[in-house]
């Protein structure tokens, strides 16, 4: 094996920049997850599907002569409807019964949104050219493309908006007392039918933003989406639910471990090596936490 | 009750031994149905019986068909030059050679995944619920993926199984060889299970499903338990996955062997279907979804994902009992439950 991340040093630079820049995205789209996962206790398998769906709108804006990068601002604001349709057509009867039903109900709308992008977009590899330029670094050593710098700085804002949101806005404090008890809220006259519904939106118009910087950044394709459900999955059991900074660190450590195991095994073990980490991340935290229980020997 | 039973059993036997001369046209698509029953029983074990909602079965339906294959090929020739030749048959098997071939490899097919069922068990088992279904769906992909990229059995391209010896009759007696050996599997498959679940096997993984923790109070070795019943459910789907491989006659990774988002999802569904938890509900959803998926697949020409997205979607939300547990609210007394008519009256009042 010619592992050429070892003979030419300056790629690992190469490699944990454009890791730590993917990252933030992933940490967009795992904030999300985080979001309904701690309001609504439902994973969404369809996460990675809405992200990609995201993409396509900016997409659809590039092919028709719009500047892709006003997408982020489009492609929320369209997903946010999608995904409160979702939610009023089926997640709303999966909500209060078991995380099964709700996993395997996403999981169906995971395929159905693959194929039905599949028939509208076409099952090719499509990407939307920025002309953003690049940025070089070390004495031409690092090529960055400004995309990834952008797209970083945009999820950041949108992060950081949605944070303040959640603290200060009517809603954003109806969502939080809803997810810490959702009884008590109904009581106290929070309607958390609306509650969930506005959640499901903004985690969805989250996957937008997330999308449509991915398809200025990265490439486009409907079957690609689960990876991306997988990684936010992974990014909130190792950062917590509600553990901000931990979701942006463990996301930017994330995309660099997937840079470097691109160098170092090849690009045909991405998405492997992705899944492979899941698997062992969720066996170490069994082992860890069983340290903690007595047994009855 | 029991006759009932016994007609049962007598009918599926019956239909089973006569199918392919009653419907020689169909016999592919109904040894399809047999290994789809056997999917759909040993995930019960898992999703029904045990409550331990599995989307990682799939792990040992591939495994079992790239062993199948492999030992097939790799007993009488270099397995290397057969996937590197790709579709063109350089070498080929004479009749005892197959039949050798075949038998060693489909015993190999079971017993691997049971070996790597026991290994990766302790790890896995350990996790609850939707921890659980998480990993073990991360299981069949990073599994898929890895196997795209190996190159002795041929990388992403796949490789091909051996092709039937000339010499012992045509394609006909082949698919006929196929469906008996498929029927014989799911026969053993339910026969096994059937008589698992009457000892304390099925009782202890039912208290498993009912509560765990309670469970292991009560001194079982639930750990243990939960390994055995996954040991079981992967030496039969390792199997099917044997007989799979050869009838198809090709493997490839993503898409056949490790196929999560066709076989994968199909055992949940039917077991769902039929109603999980029960003995006859896997048998009855898969029956019902493969005549459902084979009539009208054909209609929906290109769409069938999506008519498979919307299925999902719709039987999970206003069918999760299945059809047994509808029956069994129907029919209450064919389940061996008492009904008290005047409860059975007074509720009626009530709504």
């Amino acid at each position: 094996m010619d592992l050429l991340i070892f003979q030419v040093p300056i790629l690992m630079v190469q490699a944990s920049l454009d890791g730590a820049l993917l990252g933030i995205l992933f940490a967009l789209i795992a904030y999300g997850m985080a979001l309904q996962w701690g309001v609504m206790n439902i994973i969404n398998i369809a996460q990675g599907e809405m992200v990609i769906l995201g993409g396509y709108i900016a997409y659809t804006m590039y092919v028709m002569g719009i500047h892709p990068a006003y997408g982020v601002i489009v492609s929320p604001i369209i997903m946010y409807f999608i995904g409160w349709l979702l939610y009023k057509l089926v997640i709303n009867r999966v909500v209060d019964r078991d995380l099964f039903i709700s996993i395997l109900a996403t999981f169906g709308i995971s395929i159905l949104t693959q194929q039905l992008m599949n028939f509208i977009f076409g099952a090719d590899v499509v990407v939307a050219q920025s002309n953003f330029g690049t940025t070089l670094l070390f004495d031409d050593m690092v090529t960055l493309p400004n995309a990834k710098i952008f797209s970083a700085l945009v999820g950041i804002i949108f992060a950081i908006g949605l944070v303040l949101y959640m603290k200060k806005s009517k809603l954003g404090r109806a969502i939080r007392a809803t997810s810490q008890n959702a009884r008590a809220a109904k009581i106290l006259g929070i309607d958390t039918e609306r509650v969930y519904a506005a959640t499901f939106g903004i985690n969805a118009a989250l996957c937008g933003v997330a999308g449509a910087l991915i398809s200025i950044t990265f490439t486009l394709h409907p079957y690609v989406g689960l990876p991306y459900t997988v990684r936010s999955f992974m990014i909130v059991i190792i950062a917590g639910l509600g553990n901000l900074p931990g979701v942006a660190l463990s996301g930017m450590g994330l995309g660099v471990f997937e840079e470097f195991s691109d160098y170092i095994l090849g690009t045909e073990f991405r998405i492997g090596s992705v899944f492979t980490l899941l698997v062992l991340i969720l066996v170490y935290r069994r082992f860890r936490l069983s340290r903690k229980r007595e047994y009855l020997e | 009750m029991k006759r009932n039973n016994l007609i049962l059993y007598g009918a599926l036997l019956v239909f089973g031994l006569l199918a392919p001369f009653l419907f020689p046209a169909f016999k592919l698509q109904i040894s399809f149905m047999w290994i789809l029953v056997i999917l759909a029983l040993t995930w019960d074990v898992q999703g029904g019986q045990m409550g331990y909602n599995t989307f990682g079965n799939i792990l040992f339906f591939g495994i079992g068909m790239y062993i199948c294959a492999s030992t097939q090929i790799g007993l009488f020739f270099p397995l290397e030059e057969w996937t590197a030749s790709g579709g063109e048959k350089t070498f080929l098997h004479t009749p005892s050679q197959y039949f050798l071939g075949l038998s060693a490899g489909l015993v190999l097919a079971g017993i691997v995944p049971v070996v790597v069922a026991a290994l990766i068990g302790y790890g896995i088992l350990g996790l609850r619920g939707h921890y659980f279904a998480i990993c073990t769906l991360g299981l069949g992909i990073a599994a898929g993926e890895l196997a795209g990229g190996i190159e002795i059995i041929g990388a992403g391209q796949g490789m091909t199984a051996p092709p039937w010896p000339k010499g012992i009759g045509d394609t006909e007696f082949r698919s006929e060889f196929f469906y008996f050996l498929t029927f014989i599997t799911m026969l053993a498959t339910f026969t096994f299970l059937r008589w698992a679940y009457q000892r304390r096997f099925g009782l202890v993984l039912n208290a498993i499903r009912d509560n765990e923790d309670k469970a292991e109070a009560m001194g079982i070795h639930t750990m243990r338990y939960k390994i055995l019943g996954w040991m079981v459910s992967a030496f039969f789907v390792g199997i099917a996955g044997g007989l799979v491989g050869n009838m198809v006659g090709y493997i490839e990774p993503t898409e056949i062997a490790f196929a999560g988002a066709t076989y994968g999802v199909f055992m949940i569904l039917m077991a769902i279907l039929g109603g999980k938890g029960t003995l006859w509900g896997p048998v009855i959803g898969a029956m019902v979804f493969h005549i459902f998926k084979e009539g009208f697949w054909t209609f929906f020409l290109g769409w069938q994902y999506v008519a498979l997205g919307v299925l999902i979607v719709v039987i999970v939300i206003f069918f999760p009992e299945g059809i047994m547990g509808w029956l069994r609210e129907k029919f209450p007394e064919r389940f061996g439950e008492v009904v008290d008519e005047a409860d059975r009256k007074a509720q009626v009042v009530l709504k």
